[in-house]
């Protein structure tokens, strides 16, 4: 084969190099990209205004009220009145049912992801019915789930566990923790179900079948290779599910809250009082508007710091395990 | 069942010496409705470097993919045929697949480290297979990472994250996950096809290294290496097999003309 000479491969020499220049200059003011540029922006803007005008409303009005007094007391009598209410029940409340809730939702959800991604066949009926289920779970109203365990956890199951212990009084079969949680657990199953499969198929196929290989059960492989790598994943769900559940108040309230309670809740079979719910009091039971809203405030600000300081927690403890899991695993 | 699986081989069992470690008699395999392994029969001996050669989508990894079973974890596979591994019929219904995984070793063609150490990657299959005791897990790792001519570089950060490893390492590291567990047979899947030449050259060393007490069988697009480090070469063409002999041959004088034509280049 001829060898080419180097005025054969490489491009003419032009003398009119400005030719070249002009090509990239933009010819005029682009209306179209400085519009939607700008549009973009203004909607990023609008949305980070409104939750600033929230969040400084409530600290503004909140912040004032709060004391060690108000988050350490229990009410006696009048919790409409800012001299003598507190919000401990309250706290002491929403911080339970949000985390028996998270003790049911994270193994339910894991196991069910687990079934879906590693074992179901993806194109089965089944698993075609099972994912539809998940998504209409994630599409009902919250109050449809308060209903639902009031008529199944309470009616049917605490119902039932009271015949069976042969309880003379109602124990299980009335609204209590245990069921307050359980409803949550249900509502907040597609949250944790979906991250936790999106971080099982984010694992390199390459990794599952290089445990097989080596003579690894499935369940050796998901447990020692699939699960820690997708830890961080499952810990994103269960953020997600405490963030919706903290706030939720129609869940809650045919099925545990309680208007008023004397003393803490200490079994899973008490009812409880709880921040949402306790707005939904201050601001719609008050015989004192005037009075009351002062508390009101404060009670929304106890509500966001308290659902704030669970999700830094569980941030933490995430970035604790991808940062181990990186660095050795 | 499990302990004889692979007993009876030429060598332990000289009333048996003309049988062959690996004897593949007559398969094929189906993906649903496609033949994607026409009527394979071949014989493969111990101790012996054979390479499967043949332009891709031909068969051989799936071939390869047959040998420890991997195509059981896909759906809709159909095989035919019989497969035996030391004189058992590894498709039987009473075969035990993780014996059979252990005892016929992979390395795959993209470097799959665990995200874990060094230690815990060449650990992980000899804690499967019941290996706990401390001294004798760093033994068997020493000599691992030894035979895969790792240890030199990697003894003094054995602890830290086996993903920090250059992609050639990473490979080595893969390999002596795979010996660690004493495997009679180790299957290779174009185990050098992502790595750079330098890297490529001391996995092929390692190879011929490992025949002396390994049996191996190699995928590879690279005819130059399946020339280098084999001993038998299998050339596979749309599912069949077109050619099965010592590799020499196969490279110099093939029988058929389209063996000929692909190592010379001409396709392929």
């Amino acid at each position: 084969m001829n060898t080419l000479t180097p005025s054969e491969y490489l491009p003419e020499k032009t003398s009119d190099t400005t030719r070249l220049t002009r090509h990239f200059r933009a010819e005029k003011f682009d209306f179209w990209s400085f519009f939607f540029s700008g549009l973009t922006g203004l909607a990023t803007l609008f949305i980070l205004g409104i939750l600033a005008t929230i969040l400084l409303n409530i600290i503004v009005n909140g912040w004032s009220a709060i004391s060690w007094h108000f988050v350490s007391t229990i009410p006696k009598k009048d919790f409409f009145d800012a001299n003598t209410t507190g919000v401990l029940p309250m706290i002491v409340g929403t911080s339970f049912r949000v985390i028996v809730m998270t003790i049911f939702v994270i193994p339910v959800g894991v196991i069910t992801a687990i079934y879906l991604t590693e074992y179901a066949a993806n194109t089965s009926i089944i698993t075609r019915i099972i994912r539809a289920a998940v998504n209409n779970l994630a599409g009902v109203p919250s109050i449809v789930f308060g209903l639902f365990g009031l008529g199944f956890f309470i009616n049917f199951i605490g119902k039932n566990m009271d015949a069976l212990l042969h309880n003379p009084t109602a124990v299980w079969g009335q609204p209590a923790l245990i069921w307050a949680s359980l409803t949550l657990a249900v509502m907040t199953l597609p949250v944790v179900i979906v991250a936790t499969e999106e971080s099982l198929k984010a694992i390199p196929p390459g990794l599952r079948e290089a445990s097989l290989a080596l003579g690894a059960t499935k369940l050796e492989t998901i447990l020692k290779i699939v699960l820690p790598q997708a830890l961080p994943g499952i810990m994103t769900g269960g953020i997600l599910a405490v963030s919706r559940a903290a706030g939720e108040v129609a869940p809650i309230l045919f099925t545990g809250v309680a208007y008023y309670m004397a003393s803490l809740p200490a079994h899973l079979s008490d009812q409880f009082m709880d921040l949402g719910y306790h707005i939904f009091v201050l601001s719609t039971q008050s015989p004192n508007i005037e009075q009351t809203r002062p508390i009101l405030y404060a009670t929304v600000l106890v509500l966001l710091m308290l659902t704030f300081a669970l999700n830094i927690v569980a941030i933490l403890i995430r970035a604790r395990v991808r940062k181990k899991l990186r660095a050795l695993g | 069942m499990a302990e004889t699986l692979i007993a009876p081989t030429a060598a332990t069992n000289p009333a048996n010496a003309a049988a062959s470690l690996i004897e593949i008699e007559n398969l094929s395999l189906y993906y649903g409705a496609t033949k994607a392994l026409k009527n394979i029969s071949v014989k493969l001996e111990e101790k012996l470097v054979t390479a499967f050669i043949g332009p891709s989508g031909c068969g051989k990894s799936t071939l390869l993919r047959c040998l420890n079973r991997m195509n059981d974890l896909i759906d809709n596979v159909r095989i035919e045929g019989l497969m035996k591994i030391g004189g058992h019929d590894i498709y039987a219904a009473d075969v035990d697949v993780i014996e059979l995984r252990k005892r016929v070793g992979m390395v795959f063609q993209k470097s799959n480290p665990f995200p874990k150490s060094i230690y815990e990657n060449v650990a992980y299959g000899l804690r499967l297979h019941g290996v706990k005791n401390k001294s004798d897990l760093d033994a068997r790792i020493e000599q691992s990472l030894q035979q895969s001519a790792l240890w030199d570089e990697v003894k003094d950060r054995l602890h830290s994250s086996a993903l920090g490893l250059s992609g050639g390492q990473q490979q080595r590291l893969c390999i002596a996950r795979a010996i660690a567990i004493k495997p009679e047979i180790i299957l290779m899947d174009e185990p050098a096809s992502a790595l750079d030449p330098i890297a490529t050259t001391r996995v092929e060393d390692l190879i011929l290294d490992l025949k002396k007490e390994f049996t191996i069988v190699i995928v590879t697009h690279n005819m130059q290496q399946a020339a280098r480090i084999s001993d038998q070469t299998a050339f596979f063409y749309l599912g069949e097999l077109i050619e099965f002999g010592a590799t020499g041959k196969i490279f110099t004088n093939p029988a058929q003309k389209r063996t000929e034509d692909y190592v010379s280049g001409r396709f392929g």
